[in-house]
């Protein structure tokens, strides 16, 4: 039976071995495939099976063979390795790693979403006399061993909500968060909460979540790896992988592939080599803190002596993360750092953190992340502008402090308790006077009908929101600019002439004085963002900084630089993104666009960068904030990790500006898809889109691609996402600065002066 | 009486229908270089989201206009004078040959066979609780209509009134509306067929269900 057994074991690993080196011919898997055949005849035909001795040699010969396969493994033989169904998953970790586990709201298939696995865990230690068990809240995708009700560890949006209520259980218990990362990308289902939206809700809490979290990444897809990812410490496994796109995603964009047709096998192998998504490459580029080296050929279930390292790992990942941010740690804190062994185990630290260390444990997290991928882009700012831009800087954050919080405070209190006292008096008056006012008015009878008069005046003003008698198309030239589209001499149809029968139009009334937007059904022809730019926030007059942060290609990719070259010529643009400060309607306000003509408006690095430092200087000025996005394609795949870490960056620096006190508004116009709505655009609490637009998580190629389902062809219109709950409101193109005005008046936090 | 056995060799005789693609506007034609005999398939998907073959361009004001196939079928006459001629609103430009399918036939027969009785007013329609249990117990063809039997309630804006059957007694053979959908105003909301000529019926529909090849 032990050797039957035996036997199934070395059957199983030579299955893993050539699933892992498919379509390569090695002499390694081709001398283990025939012993291992030689010794199954072997076994059949002798009477007592294969000896102990036999099946010792040939184990040691799997041992070998592995070791030596292991240095010969490229990206995406990794990337197999994590896809294997033998790889380790979620529940592996739970039996081997953590003493003692329970599993919350699931039970295998009968789960919200069985891919998402909530579990309360303990580690119970030994430290001098005592037993010591120590609570945390693991968060992770299940894969399962190929299971397909978990979709190979693709997350739902409600799979991502259940996450997000435990980490804030997990708050409020105050025990650390272990998340684990085992997804190759969230399932791009629409449904509310939203697919995009949930994820950058996630990230939005997690920037500023306050218990530690350390997150364990092995398949690290996209968004999906993101949504639980945002962590103090990050450990990778080594045979794992961390990127912004799968291998085969990547190579249907660079190909340019049609849906249905599959990249060839040697695309996808140097599309992975391309996106550095192994973990020696995310160390070196900072993006994890370290590397967790696995067993030859990766982490199986029967591997203990791994689930030990990685219980180590997580103990002192979890220790330097709390010693870090304790008022007293004394010289734990350095054994902490200094153990490299079984030590970690021995050292105790209570992982309960008071307030104050909370506060330095999300700010250290804050601060980690916005000092990351700094050298994927290019800052071409002379060192002196870069040195005044630093002095004026904290020039507005010490005026805007004397301004606004010292003077601004206490005239504010003034003016509160002022209008207290007015509405008390005007009520008192309003008691004394109206008997004798009614007497008055029965005397004199023509003064009152004067009054009613001017009230419903007022009271139209106060209530009527928009007139579009008011002249909302603007007739004429009285548009700033004026789209170069509409010198054309032609007609164009409007793309709803079936259901709406609109009549063909002419170019340049429609891209003249109609601003885009056909007169007929009220279809928004897609606009040059220099229209919204001129007409709306009046970029004349505008201050644009941070012009010289540049777009490079931080990873090689093959021929991008010359793309990269193509669109900056094409644009005059050197990124995608243009930050500038002006005035709506005397607001002033700070304004980020993402135009798409771009590189599709995609998110890398420098795009990254300029967003965020457009956030902090609305922060240090008390100005609106306003993401105006044009399109945007997603993340900017060429740019690997280092476009995606633009998430959670952007996410916390958004994050940061909310929290003291802003408005942080969003407007979508034309396609938004993928990584940035799912991040620091999606986690607005006012988002609008301009009609005619797409919003999405997924395309619909990439969500027939995933899930084999077909989606209606306006599946993405900006009514089902409002319909979704996605957005909060749909505006006409040519109102667009009235609503802006308008919601710079009405919505936001405590920290806008200008009300 | 009709006569559905002529009815059927009827469309036997000629299994097709002529499809003229008119130009739906003016415009200068531009063919798409189909040739007589080829075949062009009509808008498919889930969605109906691909459009069918392109047949010809139509050009008026510099906006170059496609036109599609709307049905699937065999391309038959092309009037290839019009190439690169200015042509007004409702030229035949093609006619294509659809090959009639097994349901088209079956509901052209059932058109022609059946007693249809027409929504008259757009509103959503429901069957009486009596005729609703009854067609739902024992099937449809289980119901008898008369001239005057209110069998159909009409629900338009909360309000809702019974609806009385006029035209020739029979049984209810096919129903065309769904629980809820709104109906617009003269479309069919059932078939009647008389009583003596069910059995006629049902043999012609099992009859073009076996018999009637489609064409891939």
């Amino acid at each position: 039976m032990d050797v039957d057994k035996r036997i199934q074991s070395l059957r199983d690993r030579l299955t893993y071995i050539s699933d892992i080196f498919a379509d390569r011919e090695d002499e390694s898997v081709r001398l283990l495939t025939a012993k291992f055949g030689e010794l199954l005849e072997r076994h059949a035909s002798r009477p007592g099976g294969a000896t102990r001795e036999e099946l010792i040699r040939m184990e040691d010969l799997f041992d070998f063979s592995e070791r030596k396969l292991d240095t010969t493994l490229t990206p995406m033989d990794r990337v197999r390795i994590v896809r294997h169904p033998q790889r380790i998953c979620l529940k592996d970790i739970l039996e081997n790693v953590y003493d003692n586990y329970t599993e919350i709201g699931g039970r295998g298939e009968y789960n919200i979403d069985p891919s998402m696995l909530i579990a309360r865990a303990v580690f119970s230690r030994r430290v001098g006399e005592k037993v010591i068990n120590q609570m945390v809240m693991v968060i992770g995708q299940e894969k399962g061993h190929g299971e397909s009700f978990r979709n190979g560890g693709s997350v739902k949006p409600w799979g991502n909500a259940k996450a997000l209520h435990y980490m804030k259980v997990a708050e409020t218990e105050n025990i650390p968060v272990h998340t684990f990362v085992f997804t190759p990308g969230a399932y791009p289902v629409e449904d509310w909460p939203g697919a995009a939206q949930q994820i950058a809700r996630n990230l939005y809490e997690l920037a500023a979540l306050r218990v530690p979290v350390i997150s364990v990444f092995s398949e690290g897809g996209s968004g999906g790896a993101e949504a639980v990812g945002l962590a103090d410490r990050r450990i990778m496994l080594s045979h794992g992988y961390y990127s912004v796109i799968s291998p085969e995603g990547a190579a249907a964009i660079e190909g340019g592939l049609k849906l249905g047709v599959r990249a060839t096998p040697e695309l996808i192998e140097k599309c992975a080599r391309q996106l550095c998504i192994t973990a020696t490459d995310n160390l070196n580029n900072g993006y994890i803190d370290r590397v967790l080296q696995e067993p030859p050929l990766g982490a199986r279930p029967y591997h203990y002596d791994f689930f030990r390292e990685l219980r180590r790992e997580l103990v002192q990942a979890t220790n330097e993360t709390v010693s870090g941010v304790k008022p007293m740690k004394l010289f734990r804190a350095m054994a902490v750092r200094d153990s490299k062994s079984d030590d970690a185990e021995s050292i105790f630290m209570r992982w309960t953190l008071s307030p104050t260390s909370l506060k330095r444990l999300v700010e250290a997290r804050q601060r980690k992340y916005r000092a990351m991928s700094r050298h994927a882009r290019m800052d071409g700012t002379g060192i002196v502008s870069r040195a005044v831009a630093a002095a004026k800087g904290s020039i507005w954050a010490t005026h805007s402090f004397v301004r606004y919080d010292l003077l601004g405070r206490q005239k504010k209190r003034l003016d509160a308790m002022f209008e207290e006292l007015g509405a008390e008096a005007h009520l008192v008056r309003r008691k004394l006077l109206m008997p004798l006012k009614k007497g008055v008015d029965r005397i004199l009878p023509g003064n009152s009908m004067e009054q009613v008069r001017a009230g419903e005046e007022v009271k139209e003003r106060l209530t009527r929101l928009s007139c579009p008698e008011d002249g909302a198309c603007i007739t004429g030239s009285e548009w700033a600019w004026i789209s170069p589209r509409s010198q054309e001499d032609r007609t164009i149809s409007c793309p709803n002439v079936r259901t709406h029968h609109c009549p063909d139009l002419w170019v340049p009334d429609l891209f003249g004085d109609f601003a885009g937007v056909c007169p007929s059904c009220g279809h928004h022809f897609p606009m040059e963002y220099r229209w919204y730019l001129e007409n709306v926030f009046d970029y004349k007059m505008s201050k644009e900084f941070n012009q010289q942060l540049e777009s490079v290609n931080p990873l090689g990719y093959e021929k991008f630089d010359l793309k990269l070259d193509k669109a900056k010529e094409k644009t005059g643009l050197k990124s995608a993104c243009i930050t500038f400060e002006t005035a709506i309607e005397d607001v002033a306000a700070t304004v980020a666009v993402l135009c798409a003509p771009f590189r599709g408006g995609s998110v890398g690095a420098a795009e990254g960068e300029k967003f965020i430092r457009a956030a902090e200087r609305a922060g240090r000025k008390r100005q609106p904030f306003i993401a105006y996005v044009h399109g945007t394609a997603g993340i900017r795949i060429q740019e690997g990790v280092n476009g995606v870490i633009q998430m959670p960056r952007c996410t916390i620096a958004v994050r940061r500006y909310i929290d003291a006190g802003g408005l942080y508004l969003v407007l979508y116009d034309t396609n938004s898809y993928a990584g940035p709505v799912a991040s620091f655009l999606g986690c607005s609490p006012y988002q609008f889109a301009v009609q005619s637009s797409n919003i999405g998580f997924a395309g619909p190629g990439v969500i027939v691609e995933t899930t084999g389902m077909p989606v209606s062809p306006d599946y993405h219109r900006a009514y089902h996402a409002l319909q979704r709950g996605h957005i909060h409101g749909i505006w006409d193109r040519r109102e667009v600065k009235k609503n802006l005005h308008q919601s710079l008046l009405t919505m936001g936090g405590r920290n806008l002066y200008y009300r | 009486m009709l006569n559905i056995k002529e009815l059927l060799d009827k469309v036997k005789a000629s299994p097709y229908r002529e499809i003229v693609v008119c130009a739906p506007h003016t415009g200068v034609v531009e063919f798409a270089g189909l040739k007589q005999g080829d075949k062009v398939r009509g808008p498919g998907g889930d969605y109906k989201e691909k459009p069918g073959t392109l047949l010809a361009h139509l050009t008026r004001e510099k906006n170059r206009k496609p036109i599609m196939a709307p049905e699937k079928g065999n391309v038959e006459v092309i009037h290839t004078r019009h190439e690169g001629q200015f042509v007004e609103a409702g030229e035949p430009l093609l006619t294509i040959k659809h090959y009639l399918t097994r349901k088209e036939v079956i509901e052209l027969i059932l058109q022609e066979a059946l007693y249809l009785f027409r929504a008259p007013e757009r509103a959503k329609y429901y069957f009486v609780p009596e005729v609703d249990q009854k067609l739902k117990v024992s099937g449809k063809r289980s119901v008898k209509v008369h001239e005057g039997m209110e069998f159909l309630i009409v629900s338009r804006m909360k309000r809702e009134t019974p609806l009385a059957y006029s035209g020739p007694e029979g049984i209810i053979y096919s129903v065309y509306f769904g629980r809820g959908d709104n109906v617009d105003e003269g479309e069919p909301l059932i078939g009647v067929c008389p009583e003596d000529q069910l059995t006629v019926i049902q043999d012609v529909v099992a009859r073009i269900q076996s018999e009637w090849e489609e064409e891939a």
